[in-house]
């Protein structure tokens, strides 16, 4: 048989483990990306099948049904109704769960009214004893009219069955299996015979959702009249999903016997215990600074591991290669900048980690659950619980995760807020200055210092985000519904395989994304600190040797203060020079003030700029980015740079400033507007700048 | 007075009556809630709200002023 190219699209309520199907089916194979035109996660990956079929799998975006209610859920309309588009599906697996079958068929029998050849994996299999539960596959397979395969990509028990089946997808009937249009005949026989080319729910998904296609426009079917007023649709919708309803009830009436006495009363048990009014705070106070705590005691070692290697590889570079301009950009630019950002892979390794556990574990919907009442009194959600905590990953995927937030005012507030907590991007900035300034001791015995602080600093940010939500809550005049709806997923192992294979996609996005700007600003950095517009740059030499105090030092001092000089008058010195006066208040001398400068594009090129600036200005290259900046001095007053006061004013800066591009740009997009990206970047900074004044002037 | 989710005792099961659609989320009525489907009062949020419910074997929490609109009959005496 010869080579075929399928397409199988992955579609499933959220929560029944569609994504473990799909990293079983798809290992590393995998290539996460966005759909063109909005920030929806697009996850494509490679399947060998068997008799030479190749499959590009598509996980879309978990969706309770067709009637889109978010960009997310968009997309997945889009896709399985545009036959043009290059991943239009040849087959669509729908993925279930074996304990909330009655809700997942909800959004089969809609799947199957598209007329493609449609799948049903029945995932979880494995919990089927425990929970009583037996099925009669044959009958389901009739009335659904469809192949079933049971999974259980725990135990990988059907995955090959699965690929199997898949190669047959051109014997899968197409036929829906019910007739959903009975609702209401008369609307929908006049619309079948108007658009007699078309697909009934097809037209029945444009009336209802606001998408169009190529071939068929929204605009054609208000002309001939099929629309009608919200209320009506939506009885109708309502309808449609009892109707849905009634014929997977009787279905399932027959083909699923569940012994009731076999269920074992665990997940009740333990609601009662993570959800109780004092036990349920506690422990999820314990969390949080369980996780903080580790991040900084687990990842010290391969951090220094990983900064003293990049301070030798530098050393290395610049004693075997031949003296010049380009060792020197090797050397002093891209190594030390390279090394600024891997450092840090341990902490954020560490951080996505048990994020993903978290939420694999469903732990997080008892956190919201939890929450609400709280979040509510300042003007949030207890949805907005989740991007607060994976805003301490990265505010960008966290501020799209507010999607699911119905109301808008609540889902505004948060996303505003968002930026204010710590996120990976920060914590390099905080690491080295909390190992500068603050005493690594213990007090108490088990509390560190240093893990305290960062501790603190991870509150301040909630802290805020919080006060700035009470704020807006009070300021703005939105008047939105409440709707709050939000599932309460069964207990799981977080597997294995899906926490590995989320920590290393993020691992690597956050390495690759950041690292192409921090390469890019260090290259230019070297330059513009390697280069200087003046004489007083080309004669440094001369300048420095005819001083008269400099007559007595030796070789290598005078080299050290020709490079500090040369550095003083360089590009970037006289850029830092011009800001000085502006950030001396804060106990930043000019070299900080161009790192903050250039991680305006991004937080974590901070410790990489000063990397830069300090290999150039100094003539050893063997010391690591740590000592370097532990060991610089004020010229004039001779106190330490990084002092306990300066270091303070710094944590403040950058807990609060609002330094990140793409987070503005996210922002924009999630909000349709530059207002509140703008706003949101000038409260930040200003508020970052008067806070680390007061430090700094109060601790000095 | 009319019985409404709101109104259940923790552990209380009861059927879903009616409610007026203009007022109830689609989402909620996919995931289950429905006339003539069951629900029980599972848990309940510290300081009274929200609400954790079994609705036709779905599990999921609402607000306590969506539950006060959807209209039940209580099965358990």
């Amino acid at each position: 048989m010869s080579k075929q190219n399928i397409n199988v699209a992955l579609i499933g309520n959220p929560n029944v483990g569609k994504t473990s199907v799909f990293n079983q089916l798809t290992g590393l194979n995998q290539q996460v990306g966005n759909y063109p035109g909005i920030t929806v996660e697009k996850k494509v990956g490679f399947c060998k099948l068997p008799n030479n079929i190749n499959a590009n799998v598509i996980d879309l975006p978990g969706t309770y049904s067709l009637n889109a209610s978010s960009a997310d859920e968009s997309v997945v309309i889009e896709l399985l109704l545009n036959k043009k588009d290059k991943l239009f599906p040849d087959v669509i697996v729908v993925v279930s769960e074996v304990e909330n079958l009655k809700r997942n068929l909800l959004l089969f029998t809609q799947i199957k009214d598209l007329e493609i050849p449609t799948i049903l994996v029945i995932n979880m299999i494995d919990r089927m004893q425990l929970k009583g539960i037996s099925l009669d596959i044959p009958f389901l397979e009739e009335q659904l009219k469809t192949k079933i395969v049971l999974v259980s990509s725990r135990k990988k028990i059907g995955v090959e069955a699965l690929k199997t089946l898949i190669t047959t997808y051109k014997t899968i009937s197409t036929e829906p299996c019910l007739d959903a249009s009975s609702i209401d005949d008369d609307y929908f026989n006049t619309l079948r015979k108007t658009f007699p080319n078309q697909s009934l729910y097809k037209l029945w998904l444009v009336i209802t959702q606001d998408v169009n296609f190529v071939d068929l426009n929204r605009k054609a079917l208000e002309k001939q009249s099929f629309t009608k007023t919200n209320s009506e649709l939506k009885k109708l919708q309502q309808k449609e999903t009892i109707k849905r309803y009634q014929f997977i009830n009787n279905t399932l009436k027959i083909g699923q016997k569940v012994d009731s006495a076999k269920a074992t009363d665990f997940r009740s048990k333990l609601d009662r215990v993570l959800t109780h009014k004092v036990w349920g705070y506690l422990i999820f106070f314990v969390v949080l600074f369980g996780i903080f705590q580790s991040i900084f005691e687990w990842s010290k070692i391969p951090m220094d591991f990983i900064d003293s290697s990049f301070a030798s590889l530098s050393s290395l570079t610049n004693q075997n290669l031949p003296p010049g301009a380009f060792t020197n950009l090797i050397a002093q630019g891209i190594i030390p900048g390279i090394g600024g950002i891997l450092m840090f892979i341990p902490q954020i390794t560490f951080l996505f980690l048990f994020i993903s556990i978290l939420e694999e574990s469903g732990y997080m919907s008892r956190v919201v659950f939890l929450m609400d009442k709280i979040m509510r009194r300042f003007g949030l959600s207890g949805k907005s619980v989740v991007p607060l905590i994976s805003g301490t990953a990265c505010a960008i995927p966290a501020i799209m995760a507010t999607r699911n937030i119905e109301n808008w005012k609540e889902r505004l507030i948060t996303i505003l807020v968002t930026p204010f907590t710590t996120c990976s991007a920060r914590l390099p900035v905080y690491a080295i200055i909390i190992g500068l300034v603050i005493p690594d001791k213990y007090v108490f015995g088990i509390l560190n210092l240093q893990g305290l602080t960062l501790m603190l600093l991870y509150i301040l940010g909630f802290g805020m985000a919080i006060l700035s939500a009470y704020m807006l809550n009070k300021v703005l005049q939105l008047n939105c519904k409440t709707f709050f709806v939000v599932e309460m997923p069964n207990y799981k192992l977080p597997m294995f395989k899906n926490v590995m294979i989320t920590v290393v996609e993020k691992t690597k996005a956050f390495v690759f994304g950041a690292g192409k700007i921090i390469l890019a600003i260090s290259v230019i950095l070297w330059f513009l600190a390697s280069n200087g517009p003046s004489e007083k740059f080309r004669n440094a030499k001369t300048i420095i040797t005819s001083k008269a105090e400099n007559k007595s030092l030796s070789v290598l001092e005078i080299e050290n203060k020709v490079a500090a000089y040369k550095l003083e008058n360089s590009y970037i010195g006289l850029m830092g020079k011009t800001i000085e006066p502006a950030i001396s208040p804060l106990g930043y001398d000019w070299k900080i003030g161009v790192a903050i400068i250039s991680s305006f594009a991004a937080r974590e090129v901070f410790v990489g700029t000063l990397a830069t600036i300090y290999s150039v200005g100094g003539s050893d290259n063997e010391n690591t980015i740590r000592n370097k900046m532990a060991t610089e001095t004020n010229p004039k007053t001779g106190e330490k740079i990084f002092n306990f006061a300066s270091g303070i004013s710094l944590l403040l800066f950058y807990a609060f400033a609002l330094q990140c591009i793409s987070t503005l740009a996210v922002t924009k997009k999630e909000t349709n507007s530059w207002k509140w990206p703008l706003g949101q970047l000038v409260f930040m900074s200003s508020f970052a700048y008067i806070m680390a004044l007061i430090a700094y002037q109060l601790l000095k | 007075m009319k019985t409404t989710i709101a109104s259940l005792k923790k552990g209380e099961k009861a059927i879903i009556k009616d409610f007026d659609a203009d007022v109830i989320p689609l989402k909620l009525l996919e995931m289950g809630c429905l006339p003539g489907n069951t629900v029980q009062l599972l848990q309940i949020a510290p300081f009274g709200d929200p609400l954790y419910l079994d609705i036709n074997g779905s599990h999921l929490a609402i607000r306590i002023e969506t539950a006060r609109e959807i209209e039940v009959d209580s099965i358990t005496k």
